[in-house]
């Protein structure tokens, strides 16, 4: 009997905890959906008469949301690209290969990894500054585009790959960058999908850095476009509700595609490591 | 043909380096430099990219006695130790229920949980902005229905609430996601061990101290240095909240946010740079002394 109420109770448990996390995601698509004016008025969802798009209409016409948007999308989808692509070469170096150097190398990745990035924000700063690249996506891109972390993702996933496997492709006239493309890339499949996620999230959310590059406002990317909106539209919370909704949206929509991926690449290191 | 066999040997030579060159070279430029620089500049007060004037440790005394600076660091701390020793207790219970056997929708629970780390930062920022207005806030709507708490209950506007409101998105944030680390680490305990246990007459909390928490104590250390190395680094979430000032009395201001005013608002690169090195100093000591007080000072990871 006592195991039964423990069950129910564990369960009350979980969806109490269920309801708490969701409540404010729920609210937020709430708020989106209400007439500017009705905002407060309701606590959640209004009546379904009341409910209305304007907010997401008056967010595409009074503000360029769309070039936000588009500015995150290019940004994010070519940080994604590099990263993916000097992560995934460096981590199959350091994986499949000895050679003098390595363990420098290797201990360098790690201590570069304790420090805080904030340290070299000023240098870093000075630097695109002389040359040239400020308020530019290529002086946002360039610092990041090589991930340690990300190589330490792939060196852990391309240990697997047998040796001999390599070493036939080499008899067979392959090229070291053939093997690379051809075996290791595509035996790594599900840590392409999460690493592609992390560092989506990663350059999507990106608000400090961005924020010192870019003067402009036409090449905002959405954090900072948010950021300037909350200073603007202080009044117009349905607008900046319906702002944030969408900006989450890619971030939940590509999770939901590599959910799967996600989970074991971010808990691979912790676990095995 | 004899070139390409030459191609082919050298490409093979030197393969590795050319793999590892890209990290080299932005390292380098872009972490090393920087980095090096940084360290300079530790040593002078500047303003703007042309007037620099030594002044040796003269920045690093200065933040001895900056009390800004002493109100940022008690609040970076207060913030950290909330994120250790309420969210990751939180976090490890949550994964203690989701890891009962018999468990339906565990997938559902877990999703659900961690729903909150798909948002950004920013983004819950100013979500949270919203909800903690004054009068018409859910939160304080919510409060005021079940404790009594009155509307008028200003979170951002009040010193002693601040820190509470911080804790708590950031809670809200944070306590699924750490929670994934601690069901992955009770997932991969050996079940042999429990079974063990239970025929030498252990009870469920002697299975739990003896048992579960040495198989989860890697991936618990490596869960408490990540957390406090991300506190110490807090920045979007008061900034936005709060605005840049640090809201009310500085009561939200944090190191990385007194780093940002005096680096890119005051235009003191120096003195920015000597306290982002005060905080790396800070960040180092911390974990070691972490790893050293749960013993994973020897695993090296």
């Amino acid at each position: 009997m006592s195991r039964t109420v423990l069950r129910i109770l564990l369960y009350v448990a979980l969806a109490l905890c269920s309801v708490v996390m969701l409540t404010p995601l729920v609210w937020l698509v709430s708020a989106c959906l209400k007439k500017p004016d009705d905002l407060f008025s309701y606590l959640f969802f209004p009546p379904p008469g009341d409910l209305s798009l304007r907010n997401f209409h008056d967010l595409f016409t009074d503000i360029e949301f769309t070039r936000f948007l588009m500015n995150s999308c290019f940004v994010s989808g070519v940080a994604v690209m590099v990263q993916l692509f000097f992560a995934s070469l460096g981590g199959f170096a350091l994986a499949k290969y000895e050679f003098p150097g390595k363990k420098p190398v290797m201990i360098l990745m790690l201590a570069t990894m304790m420090i805080p990035g904030q340290v070299m924000l000023g240098p870093l700063y000075e630097l695109i500054y002389h040359i040239g690249l400020m308020d530019s996506y290529l002086g946002l891109i360039v610092p990041g585009c090589v991930s340690v972390f990300g190589m330490f993702l792939f060196r852990q996933s391309m240990l697997q790959i047998p040796d001999d496997l390599l070493e036939a492709g080499r008899i067979d006239g392959c090229s070291e960058f053939g093997l690379y493309w051809n075996v290791a890339l595509p035996v790594s499949r599900p840590m392409i999908g999460a690493f592609c996620l992390i560092s989506f999230m990663g350059t999507w959310n990106s608000f400090l850095w961005p924020q010192i590059v870019l003067h402009n406002s036409q090449r905002f990317t959405l954090p900072i476009a948010l950021n300037q909106m909350v200073g603007l539209y202080s009044q117009k919370y349905g607008v900046l509700m319906a702002g944030t909704f969408l900006s989450i949206l890619p971030v939940v929509i590509l999770f939901f595609i590599l959910q799967k991926e996600f989970i074991s690449g971010l808990t691979a290191g912790a676990v095995k490591g | 043909m004899i070139g390409s066999r030459r191609f082919f040997r050298w490409q093979h030579r030197n393969a590795p380096y050319l793999f590892i060159a890209p990290f080299v070279a932005v390292f380098c430029v872009f972490g090393l430099y920087p980095l090096v620089k940084s360290l300079w500049l530790s040593f002078y007060i500047t303003s703007g990219p042309k007037s620099r004037i030594f002044v040796g440790l003269g920045n690093f005394s200065f933040l001895l006695s900056d009390p800004d600076f002493h109100k940022a660091v008690w609040n970076t701390a207060v913030f950290a130790f909330f994120s250790v020793f309420l969210q990751l207790p939180l976090s490890l219970g949550l994964a203690l229920l989701l890891n009962r056997k018999a468990l339906r929708a565990r997938n559902f629970f877990r999703l659900v949980f961690f729903s909150p780390h798909l948002v950004g930062m920013v983004f819950v920022a100013v979500i949270f902005m919203v909800i903690f207005q004054p009068q018409f806030g859910l939160l304080n709507r919510a409060l005021n229905a079940v404790a009594g708490i009155p509307l008028d209950t200003k979170w951002l506007g009040n010193r002693d609430l601040v820190m509470p409101a911080l804790v708590l998105t950031s809670l809200w944030m944070y306590v699924g996601f750490n929670m994934i680390y601690f069901l992955a680490a009770l997932q991969a305990v050996n079940q042999d061990l429990y079974d063990a246990a239970k025929v030498d007459g252990a009870n469920a909390w002697q299975q739990f101290l003896h048992v579960t928490l040495p198989s989860i104590k890697p991936v618990a250390v490596f869960v408490v240095v990540l957390s406090t190395i991300g506190s110490f680094q807090l920045f979007e979430l008061p900034y936005l909240l709060l605005g840049n000032s640090g809201g009310p009395e500085n009561a939200g201001l944090t190191v990385v946010m007194y780093l940002f005013q005096n680096g890119f608002e005051t235009g003191d690169l120096g003195y920015a740079s000597a306290i982002g090195w005060t905080l790396a100093l800070g960040v180092l000591v911390v974990s070691l002394v972490q790893m050293k007080l749960t013993g994973a000072w020897k695993r090296g990871d």
